[in-house]
């Protein structure tokens, strides 16, 4: 039995609900799904989409014949699947992702800000941001931006009011509960702390993006970190 | 041969039948926002329907030939001429060595789309040459068109033209579009409810200037959520109607970003979406409700109706 509800998103893609909050083992089953549907190509498949606790199948609606309910054939293939229920499968499969992170001064405009924020120095906001042990719950906002879940809860801490501008290529920011990495220079409104010099996303490399939806990222401090 | 850029328009771009099978990487859809003009372009002078062409935004380039080569503008009406020459739409256009194509103005409608015969030559990424303004790749090294590019076309062996020669025959694309300053567009149901059942279709939007590619947003009577509690987000697609908390919705175009957590009251439906690509700042949108299986009808018979254009033209040789 799946412990998914079926949606529809327009015409072009289904979307499976695990549930609508942000919670690892919901994520976690997400990229499981996402692992088995991906593995099984079929020929209608476009693109498998994952978020926090949704996944997207996206559809070639002109590979059914014109009789046929596209989304519908999709769904009863899904039945005709029986993925498990069991996150454990893709458990084994999954990537750590090592970053250097210079955080602090010019690279971590806010490390201060996130410091006072917590009650807590700023070494300790850098001990606590890199020893987390995080996980990619998918890539969005931009083109290889990763939404990562597991930082510690003392770290929060509300977005900015009024956005940057300008938040410079590979920076690490906190934005609520959760921290992410900018891959190009625009507007953003997290809290920087610090920075990578690793390329986030190419278009022209193979595959583009650092990281993948479901991938284990560690932070490792770049002793030219700046902090007091 | 190649097309220079003697002066790039407001915001001119390479677009094809854009990028899919990347939006979990963040990796956006990009292409032509009118595909229905994009395809008649393309089918006008023999390239597949979704080879890249250049999508003019409101005002067009300057445009050098450095040889002869035939081409096709479709989609909004737009200021055309070489020369003194007027240059209309929806037709073959056979253009001498040396010509230079002037592109003004849109007079109706938003979106220009120029073709050449043979395409333009652009690197596919991600398997796309369309532009991705947003992520700075693809098309023209990731950006519009400025002065002095210079876009490489596939070469054909073309007959040389003498003179700007116009075919006699053309393609009328309705029912597919209308350049009228109010549109009619068609919905899906979305996974939210507005607060008002009908308050979506109740009465018509107008179209912001701060509209782009990614999105257009909407002025009009706010709407509210019938649920206002916080989402987290969720997958989105072209054509998706979110509903941010100042209630004026936004209909996500091919730019759009992947996810997103507003509220979700709608999706207009692929064949409609043509018409968005062609509305302006201060254009009036209404929206009708729509069930998937007419939505389903409606864009089977419009590929139907490109299918019959692809073999009206090719009859023409």
């Amino acid at each position: 039995m799946s412990d998914w509800r079926v949606e529809t998103l327009g015409e072009d893609a289904l979307l499976l609900r695990f549930g609508d909050r942000i919670d690892a083992a919901l994520n976690r089953r997400v990229h499981a799904l996402a692992a088995g549907i991906a593995a099984q190509r079929p020929p209608w498949l476009c693109d498998v989409v994952p978020a926090y606790a949704t996944l997207a199948l996206f559809v070639d609606r002109f590979v059914f014949p014109a009789s046929a309910d596209p989304l519908h054939e999709v769904e009863r293939w899904l039945d005709a699947q029986a993925f498990g229920t069991d996150a454990e499968t893709v458990a084994g499969e999954q990537r750590v992702v090592d970053i250097p992170v210079r955080y602090g001064g010019e690279d971590g405009p806010d490390l201060e800000a996130v410091a006072a924020h917590a009650g807590l120095s700023a070494q300790e906001v850098v001990a606590r941001h890199s020893t987390g042990d995080y996980s990619v719950a998918m890539l969005g906002f931009a083109a290889g931006f990763p939404y990562l879940l597991g930082m510690d809860a003392a770290l929060a801490m509300p977005r900015l009011d009024t956005p940057r501008t300008r938040v410079a290529a590979g920076s690490i920011g906190i934005g609520g509960a959760q921290t992410g990495i900018y891959p190009r220079q625009g507007p953003g409104g997290w809290r920087i702390i610090g920075r990578t010099t690793l390329p986030l996303f190419d278009a022209v490399r193979t595959p583009p993006t650092l990281l993948a939806p479901g991938d284990r990222v560690r932070f490792v401090v770049d002793p030219a970190s700046t902090t007091r | 041969m190649s097309v220079r850029v003697l002066a790039p328009g407001l915001l001119t771009t390479l677009q094809d039948g854009g990028r899919t099978g990347f939006r979990h990487l963040g990796v956006g859809t990009s292409g032509a926002l009118d595909a229905h003009s994009h395809a008649i372009a393309n089918l006008l002078v023999g390239n597949p329907a979704t080879a890249p062409v250049l999508e003019i935004t409101l005002a067009g380039p300057r445009l050098h030939f450095d040889r002869a080569a035939r081409i096709a503008l479709c989609g909004a009406e737009i200021d055309a001429r070489i020369g003194a020459q007027v240059l209309p739409g929806w037709r073959r256009i056979e253009v001498p060595s040396g010509s230079e194509l002037a592109l003004g103005a849109c007079r109706r409608g938003a979106r220009a789309y120029l073709a050449v015969a043979g395409g333009f030559a652009a690197p596919g990424i991600l398997g796309s040459a369309s532009t991705d303004l947003r992520a700075g790749f693809g098309g023209v090294r990731g950006r519009m068109l400025a002065v002095g590019d210079v876009l490489p076309v596939v070469r054909l062996s073309l007959p040389p033209a003498d003179a700007v020669a116009i075919a006699a025959w053309w393609i009328d694309p309705a029912p597919d579009l209308d350049l009228g300053t109010t549109q009619v567009v068609r919905v899906l149901p979305g996974r939210d409810a507005v607060a008002g059942e009908r308050a979506l279709f109740a009465e018509a939007w107008r179209v912001d200037a701060a509209s782009d590619r990614q999105g257009l947003r909407l002025q009009g009577n706010a709407l509210s959520s019938a649920d206002a509690r916080e989402r987290i987000s969720e997958p989105v697609a072209p054509g998706t109607i979110q509903l941010p908390a100042d209630g004026r919705p936004i209909v996500l175009l091919a730019d759009a970003q992947t996810h997103g957590g507003y509220p979700r009251i709608g999706h207009v439906i692929a064949a409609d979406r043509p018409r968005l690509a062609q509305l302006r700042a201060g254009d009036g949108l209404r929206f009708e409700p729509c069930a998937p299986a007419e939505a389903r009808r409606l864009s089977i018979e419009q590929r139907q109706r490109l299918a019959r254009i692809a073999l009206a033209i090719a009859s023409r040789g």
